[in-house]
């Protein structure tokens, strides 16, 4: 196999500073300078053609972002590893704490006041979960994988943030969680049949939760199915939405012409719906280039997995690159009125400091990955 | 090697499969835009260019309360009122600012607009003034260029036909607050409102309906060139009461000046004819926010207007309970029909004298005498023979002591002692607590609603509760039929010995209230006086504090009555208090016939249409 053809990296003296950087995957870089650039695009049309309030702060928070992921993508990854249930632990210790005494929005309690900006702990506990995950089947033969007592372990880390942001209660961030954590056991080599057993006990529980289910979040499940029956309430923002997208038609209204949106009849057009606010101006043709933007990205963090020769940073990667995906699907699912609306944020294109730099962290994460792609790290995949 | 090779062969294999499924989800959403975009997109590329959509609720009118009879006692008024759309202008304060120069507004006006729209999302119009005259509107039109997102429109306001005279049945409704617009965003449009008490609140969901939505399309300043799409809403139903106003006009008439409450009641159903409550308020006064100065002079009444006297007033019964304790007797087998008990004025009991109203005893009583005499005595015995147990055990099946299923809100369900609550209290029951129970003193408490419908169970023997409601939208609730109620299961010998005895009262010589005698021929009116004296009863004492030299009327007894008629086919009951009015017999007993006499002349449980008769306002 070609991938097993390259050198194995083994002692630190091959890989300095300049090697690592030279290793970084550029290409990649670009193509998050371009969708930052949208945003800047998306946010300046949002404040009415100007570069106050949203789009000077969008970029220069781009910018630091950045160099926040290049710092990360030079940590080596086997210190990563090591600190991984570190992370989760903190992920879970700050869920508790904002349970306990967090800010209460939207008939919630998710955020954290830090500094002035409220950050949502549900963000750090993804990537702490992805990297737990990662590290307790780092080490898993494919036999030891099919044991299922091996699985406990993983099921449990996966459910307790899964539970305590279920009691945020944020069901959104809560099922993209379970996702991530889907897609790493399927890449860690859980069998099938397993997998297929847990999605059908989530199928078979759904209705059931349903019943507990917040009377807000019952709403927003109605007012999917039948958005003309709360047309001032959570319905109005899906049914606006989607006039705008109609009215740009194919090829949009053109840069700042959106009228939707420039009403103000868009909510949230800064945030959840700024890619509402962009096909409204740019049209179908714009929609969906962004959209192919979007998806090479993801297709770009999952083939950083496949390249990457041991099973932490694959699947680290895979974990990542789905969460990336996961934002992705659900705001554009969310404005077109595919799925229930979720309050999800285009990723480094919708205005918001916190959630951009938790995006940048876990690209810094994928391209470690990527830089220390062929590290000596138990790649003979040998149970301790 | 040959082990990682396994396993990164699974994971490339899962992992393309991963990717693949990724890309197909990303590909849906590709075809979901052009869905949205382009093919449903054409039903708005028609539009010119410069025009844009807006989608506006449309509030649905409240539903209304009638009577009996079909008559509007709270309908909507026309309402021509300016309203702000923050979102169509580009300077708020500038523009109401331009307003106040038309239509001046107050501080406290600008204070309750600028809540509003703090409180409301911009697309959402904000009232900056209601009840416009001609002039208001011919000014805001004229000037209407030099007011962007200012509009004037018709809305609807709460009306009471009837004002305080049915205040306390139908409630009022005031405007909604942020909980209430949580619960419902409709609530948020302006005009909304909600109702805060009686069968406003209690209805207040059948009579609010749902709001419905239009899709307009508007120019660059915001003016509607079109309709696109509506969504018609669904009005409010109206709710028909049990309620005969022209009968309630009658009896708060009958009242008086008296600080005073009666209930009338068709005793077969159950249904509420009257509640009158003396003094009363004016329910509007609400719609728009009360001020200060009314709330300290409502509150500060000792006559409590706001207070629903009929139904959350509560009073020692006194011997309009004396029936409960005979039936309680009867049942217990602790005296029978022709059992004598001999009133020497007074019985002694323990270490205590408890005293007869007739000084010099009323002699050898039977059931019918003693009623006929009200003679105090004769109930002591019975309730001491009886039990405090069996006795609050009957006035539970009378409606007494319990909740009733009355369909108004803070309606207080008043209070029979037992056993058990005494003991609740860590101390022992006395003997000496049955015996003035037996003459409707002591810890008890009860309403006069309560009264009658114990009244009405008398007449009838069926266990009927009260109740306002007697449609929805045009069609009947259960509980009009007398079959709808079951029968209390007491035998009719015993319940007609203590009708005969109600009958006696009014209707032999000697009786206590002969005064109350009808003076339609063949019709007969049974009842029971009472008087109570004032111990802890008005609020304005406990505040004071109880001293037997203050105020007179303070301390004039209460005077109770509760009868029903026609005696020989029961279908109206009627209970009444008279605060501080002395004698049950003088006080009360007169008012109580002349209110049944006008029952009786309306006769409205057994019309479909009310009488032609002048009402007397």
């Amino acid at each position: 196999m070609a991938l097993m053809q390259r050198r194995l990296i083994r002692a630190e003296a091959d890989f300095g500073l300049t090697s690592k950087l030279w290793r970084v995957n550029w290409l990649f870089v670009l193509l998050l300078c371009a969708l930052a650039g949208v945003g800047y695009v998306a946010l300046y049309t949002a404040a009415g053609g100007s570069p106050e309030p949203f789009a000077t702060k969008h970029i220069l928070r781009f910018g630091f972002g950045l160099v926040i992921m290049l710092t990360i993508a030079l940590i080596d990854i086997r210190l990563i590893a090591r600190l991984s249930w570190l992370v989760y632990g903190g992920g879970v210790a700050l869920l508790v704490l904002v349970l306990r005494m967090g800010h209460v929005g939207k008939g919630a309690q998710r955020w954290i006041d830090l500094g002035g900006t409220l950050w949502q702990p549900s963000e750090l506990m993804k990537i702490g979960l992805v990297l737990a995950l990662a590290h307790w089947f780092h080490k898993a033969s494919w036999e030891r994988v099919g044991n299922p007592l091996f699985l406990v372990v993983p099921i449990v880390s996966a459910l307790v943030p899964v539970v305590l942001i279920l009691k945020e209660p944020n069901l959104g961030t809560a099922v993209i969680c379970a996702v991530i954590s889907g897609v790493v056991f399927l890449g860690a080599g859980v069998r099938w049949w397993k997998v297929a057993l847990v999605v059908a006990a989530i199928a078979i529980a759904a209705p059931i939760a349903y019943d507990h289910l917040h009377d807000y979040q019952r709403a927003r499940i109605t007012t999917f199915l039948h958005p003309e029956s709360d047309p001032l309430g959570a319905g109005y923002n899906i049914i606006q939405s989607r006039i705008a997208l109609g009215s740009g038609g194919l090829w949009g209204k053109g840069f700042l012409q959106g009228t939707q949106g420039h009403l103000n009849f868009l909510p949230e057009k800064q945030t959840d719906f700024i890619f509402t606010m962009l096909s409204e101006e740019f049209g179908f043709a714009g929609g969906i280039s962004l959209l192919g933007l979007l998806a090479v990205i993801t297709m770009g963090g999952m083939m950083i997995g496949l390249r990457c020769r041991h099973q932490y940073g694959r699947l680290v990667a895979i974990g990542i690159s789905t969460n990336f995906f996961m934002y992705v699907f659900v705001n554009i699912a969310m404005v077109t009125g595919s799925i229930p609306v979720g309050g999800v944020p285009l990723p480094l294109v919708s205005h918001g400091g916190s959630a951009m730099i938790m995006v940048m962290i876990g690209m810094g994460l994928l391209m470690s990955v990527h830089v220390h792609r062929d590290v000596e790290f138990g790649n003979e995949g040998e149970d301790q | 090697m040959k082990r990682e090779n396994k396993r990164s062969g699974v994971f490339t294999r899962r992992a393309l499969l991963v990717a693949g499924g990724q890309l197909a989800a990303l590909g849906f959403l590709g075809a979901r835009l052009y869905q949205v975009q382009v093919e449903e997109g054409a039903r708005y590329s028609t539009l010119a260019e410069a025009n844009r959509i807006s989608s506006r609720l449309v509030a649905p009118p409240r539903g209304r309360l009638l009577d009996r009879f079909g008559v509007v006692v709270a309908g909507n008024r026309q309402n021509w009122r300016a309203l702000l759309i923050a979102e169509q202008t580009t300077d708020v304060p500038a523009t109401i600012e331009a307003f106040s120069r038309y239509i001046p507004l107050a501080e406290s006006e600008r204070a309750r607009i600028e809540r509003d729209l703090r409180r409301h999302r911009r697309f959402i119009p904000i009232v900056l003034r209601e009840f416009l005259s001609w002039e208001d509107m011919a000014r805001i039109e004229v000037n209407a260029p030099e007011l962007p997102g200012v509009l004037v429109d018709v809305g609807t306001t709460r009306e009471y036909t009837f004002g305080p005279h049915l205040a306390h049945v139908a409630g009022y409704v005031a405007p909604p607050n942020d909980a209430d617009v949580a619960q419902d965003t409709m609530l948020a449009l302006p005009g909304m409102r909600v109702g805060r008490a009686g069968l406003e609140r209690t209805h207040d969901a059948t009579l609010r309906g749902r709001a419905g939505a239009v899709q307009l399309e508007v120019n660059a300043v915001g003016r509607v060139i079109r309709e696109l799409d509506r969504q018609e809403g669904t009005p409010g139903r109206d709710v028909t009461l049990t309620i005969d106003a022209a009968l309630q006009e009658q009896v708060l008439g009958r009242l008086g000046e008296e600080s005073a409450s009666a209930v009338v009641m068709d005793a077969r159903n159950g249904e509420v004819l009257a509640m009158a409550t003396n003094p009363s308020f004016d329910p509007s006064l609400f719609n728009s926010g009360v001020s200060q100065a009314q709330w300290v002079e409502w509150t500060s009444n000792r006559r409590a207007p706001l207070i629903n006297k009929a139904a959350s007033g509560l009073y020692a019964p006194g011997s309009t309970y004396k029936m409960v304790v005979a039936l309680a007797g009867l049942e217990a087998k602790a005296i029978t029909m022709n059992d004598k008990v001999s009133c020497p004025g007074y019985l002694d009991y323990g270490d205590r004298r408890y005293h007869c109203w007739s000084k010099g005893g009323h002699g050898m009583m039977d059931l019918r005498g003693a009623l006929k005499n009200s003679c105090d005595v004769f109930f002591y015995e019975v309730a001491r023979r009886t039990g405090i147990d069996k006795i609050a055990a009957m006035s539970n099946r009378f409606g007494l002591g319990v909740k009733l299923g009355i369909d108004l809100p803070g309606t207080r369900q008043g209070f029979v002692p037992t056993r058990a609550w005494r003991a609740g209290q860590g101390k022992l029951w006395n003997i000496g607590d049955t015996i003035v129970c037996g003459i409707g003193q002591g810890y008890l408490q009860l309403s006069p609603l309560a009264l009658a419908t114990m009244t009405a169970r008398l007449a009838t023997g069926r266990a009927v509760e009260p109740h306002l409601t007697r449609a929805i939208a045009g069609a009947a609730v259960p509980g009009g039929k007398p079959e709808d109620w079951p029968s209390l299961g007491l035998p009719e010998r015993m319940l007609s010995a203590v009708r005969e005895g109600m009958w006696s009262v009014i209707n032999e010589q000697g009786g206590t209230a002969t005064i109350a005698k009808l003076e339609i021929p063949g019709v007969q009116f049974a009842g029971k006086t009472g008087s109570v004296q004032v111990r802890n009863v008005t609020r304005e004492q406990r505040e004071k504090g109880y001293k037997s030299e203050n105020l007179p009327w303070e301390l004039r007894p209460h005077a109770l009555f509760v009868g029903f008629a026609p005696y020989d086919a029961p279908r109206y009951a009627v209970a009444l208090v008279v605060e501080h009015g002395n004698a049950g017999s003088a006080a009360a007993a007169p008012i109580a016939r002349d209110i049944m006499a006008d029952v009786l002349q309306r006769d409205p449980a057994r019309r479909t249409e009310p009488p032609r008769v002048a009402v007397r306002s």
